[in-house]
């Protein structure tokens, strides 16, 4: 009787303490990534090969995402629109989502599965052919060589590849909207531009620029920390996507509820106008 | 025997991984100039001493110097600094396998020396060429050459620093008895023609034969009792032979035996330190 109780409450507090363990990894893994980047910033040579595996390799991938979550959007929400006579706003709606909610999230859990895992993989089996001692033996800082850039890369170029997402994921919404359903051209686009604020467009971004952080940082540190052999490489690359999107969908409330209130703090007004401009 | 000119101390070094102790209280001294060979059955901790005079690993206590100065009192600029007198031969080579050879062995000279790419590229051809490499390979990628090269390629890599002391972590191990020997070779003729200080973690008593002036043999912390030393020998070739300690009669066999009355013919080398023959 005494084991069956106590399991489930030594389960828990192992995983409390794994938890807070891991948080704090993590923590002190980013002051240590923060130090390299103040010795110096990555040379030329290391950081191009990076820059284009993360960027230019993911754009068939943020491509297929924006495209398809911009039809998806205009399919699920014309039904809804069109009970209440609302479906010439679709370009708001979908213009709306995609910037500030869908195609941040959505991309970087994409890059969090293609970047990410990648990183992971090939930092554990850096670990664990001794490359990344031999970095260290050769006089170079390993965090500095290998997270540094790929934290950089990740940083500047997913917010990019984010906004390309968006504007496929806009594009696509409008060619369905208006060749499939039959939504006038101009109607959504002018919905799209009454509702869609700049602040929309950087909110989006700003989060983006933190899931670009967030995936850098947990890829990179499960790849330093990864279990021997092949199955420690693997579950490395997994645990970095499982941990990664915890993160997007965390920070993902977190930057919203702060963004948003934040907004209304600058514009107090904006809540009743754009209720009214819903209504109009 | 006299251990003057400490280039290596540890001192009542601990290293423990998790709650297993691995080193408890271990004492080492390496003079400069020798070549100490360090020996013993699988677990006995013979790597995460090597791991540890190099700091790839840190201690759970102890005392590790440097050329004579405590490493935690080191500043980490000069701990880097110092670092760069050290080389280090890994088990699997450790190539970074993103990288050509010649990205390879120009690394260390890239990271840490504001040179021209001319005097980079003609040390790393220098040190290829030292280790019986040609420039052919130098646009090829570690998966591309064979294991016997990879080592030699690791061998120049961690050469293009110019180290005083120079790490080999089983140094021949998975290799065929050509490539072992070949290995063995340039271990020597780094040590004639560089005056390297040399410290071999190895399970091949060939290569002690053929490269060692000092052993070292190690046991399993966990065979032991408490108070006794983890250092179960410390000597010559010869001593190790004729020792009767039960624990290095069993991991010596009878190899040493009839091998040590047959002198090991060392590699005669040219004065570029090219061996050879």
């Amino acid at each position: 009787m005494a084991t069956t109780i106590s399991n489930p409450i030594t389960t828990i507090g192992r995983l409390t303490q794994e938890f807070f363990c891991g948080f704090g990894g993590l923590a002190v893994f980013s002051l240590r990534m923060l130090a390299g980047m103040r010795r110096g910033l990555p040379k030329r040579h290391t950081i191009v090969p990076i820059l284009y595996e993360v960027g230019v390799r993911s754009v068939p991938v943020v491509l297929v995402t924006g495209t398809f979550i911009g039809m998806v959007m205009a399919v699920q929400t014309y039904n809804q629109f069109k009970m209440m006579h609302m479906e010439s706003r679709l370009g708001a709606i979908i213009t709306m989502t995609l910037v500030s909610e869908l195609g941040p999230v959505l991309a970087a859990t994409m890059l969090a599965g293609r970047v990410g895992s990648a990183m992971a993989a090939e930092l554990g089996t850096m670990r664990v052919t001794e490359q990344v001692h031999a970095i260290s033996a050769l006089g170079a800082d390993p965090v500095n060589y290998l997270v540094v850039p790929r934290f950089l890369a990740c940083v500047t170029l997913i917010p990019l590849l984010t906004a390309i997402a968006d504007s496929v994921g806009i594009l696509a919404g409008w060619l369905f909207s208006w060749q499939v359903l039959g939504i006038n051209s101009q109607h959504y686009w002018m919905y799209a531009e009454q509702f869609v604020t700049g602040w929309d467009v950087v909110a989006g971004l700003v989060k983006s620029v933190f899931f670009g952080c967030a995936i850098a940082i947990i890829a990179c540190r499960q790849g330093f920390h990864c279990g021997a052999g092949a199955e420690g490489v693997g579950r490395a690359a997994t645990q970095s996507f499982v941990y990664s999107f915890i993160a997007i969908l965390g920070l993902d409330f977190l930057l919203t509820v702060v963004l948003n209130t934040t907004y209304y703090l600058i514009w107090p007004q904006a809540m009743s106008l754009a209720v009214t401009g819903w209504c109009r | 025997m006299n251990r003057t000119n400490s280039t290596i101390e540890i001192q009542d070094v601990c290293c423990m991984f998790g709650s297993q102790k691995v080193l408890w209280n271990l004492n080492l001294n390496i003079s400069a100039g020798e070549t100490v060979a360090i020996v013993g059955e699988s677990g006995c901790g013979k790597s995460v001493t090597m791991k540890v005079m190099m700091q790839l690993l840190s201690q759970t206590s102890g005392t590790l110097q440097w050329f004579g100065k405590d490493v935690r009192l080191m500043t980490p600029d000069e701990r880097r600094r110092q670092r760069l007198k050290l080389g280090y031969l890994f088990q699997g080579a450790a190539l970074f396998d993103s990288l050509t050879i010649y990205e390879n062995v120009a690394f260390g000279l890239r990271q840490n020396n504001e040179v021209s790419e001319n005097s980079i590229r003609e040390t790393v051809l220098t040190r290829l060429s030292e280790v019986g490499l040609s420039a052919d390979i130098v646009n090829k990628r570690p998966s591309e050459i064979s294991g016997g090269m990879q080592k030699r390629v690791g061998l120049a890599r961690a050469l293009a620093l110019g180290p005083e002391v120079m790490f080999y972590d089983e140094p021949t191990t998975g290799l065929d008895p050509v490539n072992s020997r070949r290995i063995d070779d340039l271990i020597h003729s780094v040590k004639e023609a560089h005056g390297v200080t040399g410290i071999i973690v190895t399970h091949d008593l060939r290569t002690v034969q053929r490269v060692a002036d000092r052993i070292v043999m190690l046991y399993p912390r966990s065979k032991l009792a408490d108070e006794d030393s983890q250092v179960v020998f410390d000597g010559t070739l010869d001593e190790l032979a004729s020792s009767d300690d039960p624990r290095i009669r069993e991991y010596i066999g009878d190899e040493l035996h009839v091998s040590s009355q047959h002198q090991v013919k060392r590699p005669q080398l040219e004065n570029t330190g090219r061996i050879a023959g």
